[in-house]
């Protein structure tokens, strides 16, 4: 249990390390991209590729109405019935090459694109593997998980447009050479349009920022609103709060319509301007394009190319301006994302950490001060030494720093440099390897907490070669093994969403055959067994006794009855130890100890028939 | 079928339906005008071949035209994806709603099996899906149909040779489409449920952390997650695949078709048959079949993807809670409490049996406390009372009313519970606790905190009551968590409270704080306790103690010790020493043989 008084620091404390969830408006950055870039070193050839793909896919469609025209110029107005044949055999050929193109340039793209998240997806989650528990503190998951996979989604839906955008910018560039190429003179008037057009964007650019960053906070309001719901769905029915909820929901709902609605308004307001443009263009072609045909300065078939080029040329602006707001959404995606990726985690291993030789399970806590919030000491000077197969008992009063002291010897947090140290074998834990350190420990928590999978899965979780046998035989050992056995499907019964289908206590015992198949030199015990009845508690503590044989235990708990077999009982009060002994030296000192158990004692005593 | 029920629920917005399919069909002729005009300019233009002049007037009157006709499609265009977007919004609005009411009162056995994070997915990514299609396919409709039957009717009215070859593509097209769809439909299904395992491998992760951490399974977590990784990659890349196919093949056939229209054409135009003009209005055509071609392949993939997301929407909305209120079910009258167990048993799949031939007398004043091992079927006991399931047999009453007679609502009125798993909201402490009660005076408020133990505590707070707190309430420690719970359930002041576990993350010197308030609270209440700790039970008027879902003892706390059950020995367990019970009780030998 986390200290009444630490808990609400660390809250005040959310500044530092917490991801901030600002709406962006950018559709381009520049960083975002260059970002990128590193993630697609491995697939050089494909992107390489992809590039290639793309500019033959652009050429071939640039040359499609320049085809036409030489078409009409030098065979139909000239009755050239082999030239026809000749030009439309080009013409064939033109098209088999853009359909290689084309394909080509698909999937490359989509193979770059998908190794491209694979190992965006990766990277964040060996990222999320790396930082601390106190990360966790301050980050909600669901905030996380829309990073991880909201964002990534828009990135992936990014790239798509992306691609679509450069084949359209490179159809842009080709079409205004080809046009320029055909005539000067009517290329220059057809192109006249597009400083207005370049106008009207920066004008209208703006507005689509604010339209649309109002509706991505919407949604964001909707899907938390929905995340929070349907996980407290329990209590709501049990508050008969559907009603009202369904009210606030519709009004969440409501705002994320009419704001979708109002970017709508504004992204196809767009639109008609471009319209226009182009039909000015076409209009300013025809009418300078007949003058220089009527003087034979242009060929018909020259007007023709024309007019499709400048219908062509408005098509990417069109759905440029249709992209705009994944632009942006993909921009703030991947800024979220590299935020994200650029977490510092506040406890890394040193450089050059060794591993934690194997231990024999000998703890010191030496002059060890620990604070979540700087200046507020949640541990004043806790020294503590603990033999090797010591069972050792942590009690105290609610937010004594019971919990943070063992977070401390699992490092979930690090002691600070020079405000203490935490030993194990006379091996300062710091300058070790956590892994090294974990995998020699294990902890069974307060709130069992089981992963989707069989029972199975979850008894010998990271050991998968473990035994049957011995999985069977830790099971038994907790005595979880009845009730498993009953079970639909026994060991291979799916737990569905953390176990839901079991009960806290079922769910606890299971996770102590988790920790007894860890094998570990020192068990940590967090309140594991408040949710467990006395009778199966003792069976639990009768099986540890013989499995902790010659290991260490570090025991937390409320329980008169789990702490008094102890070897030693450490009294935590205010953050500082203020008595160890066995249970009968501290009744016999007749300090706080004394005074708890004789509270708690005074609870039972009522209970006692005189 | 599931199309239908898109339609279904797209017909509702008639008049949005309506303008935005007008727009369309407006937009799409005003944009089929334009080729013809053009082609009308390039003869005007090539009656110079003919040693004519070029009519200046003429040209400029077409341009005019083509400026006229485009800000008029400029505009129908606008309300094309204006009205378009506000229909497909409405929908979504609609569903979202509906699956939000829906959801939030399905039974607890829906919610077992159900991951949060997968019905997120569908709320979100679903919907999505099917906006997109309303948007981009259903409501664009017209213009398909539009383009391809009037440009097909122009082409072959023109000329009817020339016409047929322009649309000899329109087959190809069709059958890769059908093709197209059926693969797309199950990769789609396939990449949603790929998602789903990644999301719950990765909210599990995180919200797991300390376990994670504890047992250095992080490589173990990476290797886990990176095999869905990998299925979702490949997944993809299949769909593109498919799509590159399709689109490639598409934009081959169209232009292979404009190949042949400038050979024929130009045959045509050679001999006489054709103007230059016709065979340029031709080519425009073509082009602007264009688009409607590579948009197929577009509206292909969409309606795939809507039809997957419809599936696994309508299977939630579908999904018909066990739970239901009966036909006519009454309002339950304000209550005393009085609550019965008539020979109830229950089970959670209809095969073992969970609860066995319960029947419990619980009156207004009194207090059951419920002791048992794990998994004996305690919180299913107290879970069936408020309806969050169904008796399997047997019956439960509130003052002699069978609960499955009255109204949910009614009867969850007349229910206070503290529940195991405790889950807080974002919100201020202050409204966590008036959560069932909004209308609750700060004094009730305060009152409730008091009686919780957690007055003192949030008054140290500098925000006292209106501090904030995050999602599950991660900042309070589990014992906090737990009292603000206790409060809530105070705050409802309901005739029957229940307190499942309440108070085992709280300390000794708290909880007897809170079981001294809570004597006062209870007071002419009916009230079912589960607890480990005797403290807690010992002051019950009845102590049940299950075993397996049954009923292996029963009695007063003195009748219960005086029987020398296995209440006896909890008692035992918790007053003295460990090992003397130890010694005392048999410990079965399947734990001893177990640890050896």
């Amino acid at each position: 249990m986390m200290s009444g008084a630490g808990s609400f620091m660390r809250q005040a404390s959310r500044d530092s390390g917490r991801l901030d969830d600002e709406v962006f408006g950018q559709a381009f950055n520049y960083r975002v991209v260059a970002r990128m870039v590193p993630y697609l070193k491995p697939d050089k050839g494909l992107v390489s590729l992809a590039v290639a793909s793309m500019l033959v896919f652009t050429a071939t469609l640039v040359a499609v109405p320049w085809l036409i025209k030489l078409a009409i110029d030098e065979f139909i107005t000239q009755g050239d019935f082999t030239g026809l044949m000749w030009i439309v055999a080009l013409f064939i050929g033109n098209a088999m090459l853009n359909w290689g193109a084309n394909f080509t340039q698909e999937m490359t793209i989509a193979r770059v694109g998908q190794n491209l998240l694979y190992r965006l997806r990766r990277d964040m989650f060996h990222h999320l593997q790396k930082q601390s528990v106190s990360f966790y503190d301050k980050n909600e998951v669901g905030r996380i998980m829309s990073r991880v996979l909201g964002d990534v989604y828009q990135l992936q839906e990014f790239l798509s447009v992306a691609v679509v955008t450069v084949g359209n910018l490179l159809s842009l560039v080709g079409i205004a050479v080809a046009v320029l190429i055909l005539s000067v003179q009517l290329g220059v008037i057809s192109l006249a349009t597009i400083p207005f057009l370049i106008l009207v964007m920066a004008v209208w650019q703006p507005f689509a920022r604010k339209a649309f960053m109002r509706v991505r906070r919407a949604a964001a309001i909707v899907n938390g609103s929905l995340n929070e719901n349907i996980s407290g769905v329990r209590v709501v029915q049990a508050m008969n709060r559907q009603e009202r909820n369904a009210e606030i929901f519709e009004t969440k709902n409501r705002e994320n319509h009419n704001a979708a609605v109002h970017a709508s308004g504004i992204s196809s307001g767009l639109l008609p301007s471009v319209d226009m443009l182009t039909a000015i263009s076409i209009g300013l072609v025809l009418f300078f394009g007949a003058r220089l045909v009527g003087s034979n300065a242009l060929e018909v078939g020259a007007l023709v190319a024309f007019v499709m080029y400048i219908q062509r040329f408005f098509d990417p602006i069109r759905s440029l301006t249709m992209q705009y707001t994944q632009l942006q959404r993909a921009m703030a995606s991947g800024i979220r994302i590299f935020e994200l990726l650029d977490t510092k985690p506040d406890l890394e291993d040193k450089p050059g950490a060794r591993d934690l030789p194997p231990i024999r399970g000998q703890i010191e806590f030496r002059d060890v001060r620990f604070s979540y919030v700087e200046g507020q000491d949640v541990l004043k000077r806790v020294n503590m030494h603990v033999l090797p197969g010591q069972t050792v008992a942590i009690v105290g009063p609610t937010g004594a720093g019971k919990t943070t002291l063992v977070s401390l010897l699992s490092r979930f947090y690090d002691v600070e440099d020079g405000r203490g140290a935490i030993l194990i074998d006379g091996h300062d834990i710091r300058n070790r390897t956590r892994e090294s350190l974990a995998r020699q420990t294990s902890m069974v928590l307060q709130e069992p907490f089981l992963f989707t999978g069989t029972v199975r899965e979850n008894i010998r979780y990271t050991h998968h070669d473990v035994p049957d046998e011995e999985m069977v035989a830790a099971a038994k050992a907790v005595g979880a093994h009845d009730f498993i056995e009953r079970l639909d499907d026994g060991y291979d019964t799916l737990l569905h969403e953390r176990g839901v289908n079991l009960s806290v206590g079922q769910r606890q015992l299971i996770s102590f055959a988790r920790a007894i198949i860890d094998d570990p030199r020192i068990l940590i015990l967090d309140e594991a067994t408040a949710n467990i009845d006395s009778y199966t508690e003792m069976l639990i503590q009768k099986a540890l006794q013989t499995l902790l044989e010659g290991r260490t235990a570090i025991v937390i708990a409320h329980r008169l009855s789990t702490i008094r077999g102890a070897d030693k009982i450490v009294v935590l009060n205010h953050g500082e130890v203020e008595e160890v002994g066995d249970h009968d030296e501290l009744m016999d000192r007749n300090g706080l100890y004394a005074h708890l158990y004789a509270m708690n004692f005074a609870a039972l005593k009522a209970a006692i028939p005189e | 079928m599931i199309l239908a029920r898109i339609l279904a629920l797209t017909f509702a917005h008639k008049w949005l339906l309506a303008i935005s399919l007008l727009c369309v069909s407006g937009a799409t002729a005003a944009y089929l005008v334009l080729p013809w005009l053009f082609g009308t300019a390039i003869d005007e233009v090539a009656r110079v071949f003919d040693g004519g002049t070029v009519s200046e007037t003429v040209i400029l009157r077409i341009s005019l035209t083509i400026l006229a006709v485009s800000l008029l499609r400029g505009a129908l265009t606008f309300g094309q994806t204006y009205f378009g977007e506000r229909l497909s919004q409405a929908v979504a609005y609609d569903i979202r709603n509906r699956f939000y009411d829906h959801v939030q009162n399905l039974s607890f056995k829906f919610h077992d099996i159900h991951h949060t994070g997968n019905l997120m997915s569908r709320a979100i990514t679903d919907v999505e899906a099917f906006r997109m299609f309303i948007m981009a396919s259903l409501v664009r409709s017209p213009y398909f149909a539009i383009l391809f039957f009037t440009t097909a009717g122009i082409l072959i009215w023109r000329d009817w040779i020339l016409g047929l070859v322009a649309l000899s593509f329109m087959p190809v097209l069709a059958i890769l489409t059908a093709v197209l769809r059926l693969h797309l439909r199950r990769i789609w299904l396939r990449v949603q449920e790929d998602m789903a395992d990644l999301s719950t491998t990765l909210q599990e992760n995180m919200t797991g952390v300390r376990v994670v951490k504890a047992f250095a399974a992080e490589r173990y977590e990476e290797a886990k997650y990176e095999a869905s990784s990998t299925a979702v990659s490949d997944d993809m890349i299949r769909a593109s695949r498919l799509q590159a196919l399709n689109t490639s093949v598409m934009v081959f056939a169209y232009l292979v078709v404009i190949g042949l229209i400038l050979w024929v054409g130009g045959m045509r135009v050679i001999d006489g048959h054709l103007t230059p003009g016709e065979l340029a209005s031709f080519l425009f055509y073509m082009q602007i079949l264009s688009l409607p071609v590579q948009h197929a392949g577009m509206v292909v993939n969409s309606y795939a993807r809507a039809y997957s997301a419809g599936q696994r929407l309508f299977e939630v909305l579908d999904y018909r809670s066990p739970v239901q209120e009966t036909p006519g079910a009454r309002e339950m009258p304000k209550s005393r409490g009085h609550v019965r167990f008539n020979d109830v048993s229950f089970s959670y799949d209809g095969r073992t049996p969970t609860l066995q031939k319960i029947d419990i007398d619980a009156y207004p004043g009194k207090v059951v406390a419920l002791v048992g091992a794990p998994g004996s079927g305690k919180s299913t006991l107290v879970n069936l009372l408020p309806r969050f399931y169904d008796v399997t047999s047997g019956s439960i009453t509130v003052d002699g009313v069978d609960v499955r007679e009255t109204t949910l609502k009614s009867l969850r009125e007349h229910i206070g519970m503290v529940q195991q798993d405790v889950f807080l909201f974002t919100a201020s402490l202050r409204d966590n606790i008036a959560y069932g009660r909004e209308d609750a005076s700060m004094d009730e408020i305060v009152d409730a905190a008091r009686v919780a133990q957690l007055d003192d505590y949030i008054r140290g707070l500098d925000e006292g009551y209106d501090t904030e707190i995050g999602e599950r309430g991660s900042t309070l420690s589990g014992g906090q968590r737990q009292r603000m719970s206790i409060a809530r359930a105070v705050l409802l002041d309901p005739p029957i409270l229940i307190l499942d576990d309440s108070t085992a993350s709280v300390d000794a010197n708290t909880e007897e704080k809170i079981r001294t308030a809570m004597e006062a609270v209870m007071k002419d209440r009916t009230t079912f306790v589960i607890a480990h700790r005797l403290s807690t039970v010992h002051k019950a008027d009845e102590i049940i103690v299950l075993d397996r879902g049954r009923v292996a003892e029963r009695g007063t706390h003195e009748e219960l010790l005086a029987s020398g059950g296995a209440y006896r020995r909890i008692y035992e367990l918790q007053l003295r020493p460990q090992e003397e019970v130890m010694m005392e009780f048999d410990v079965p030998a399947e734990a001893e043989a177990a640890v050896r």
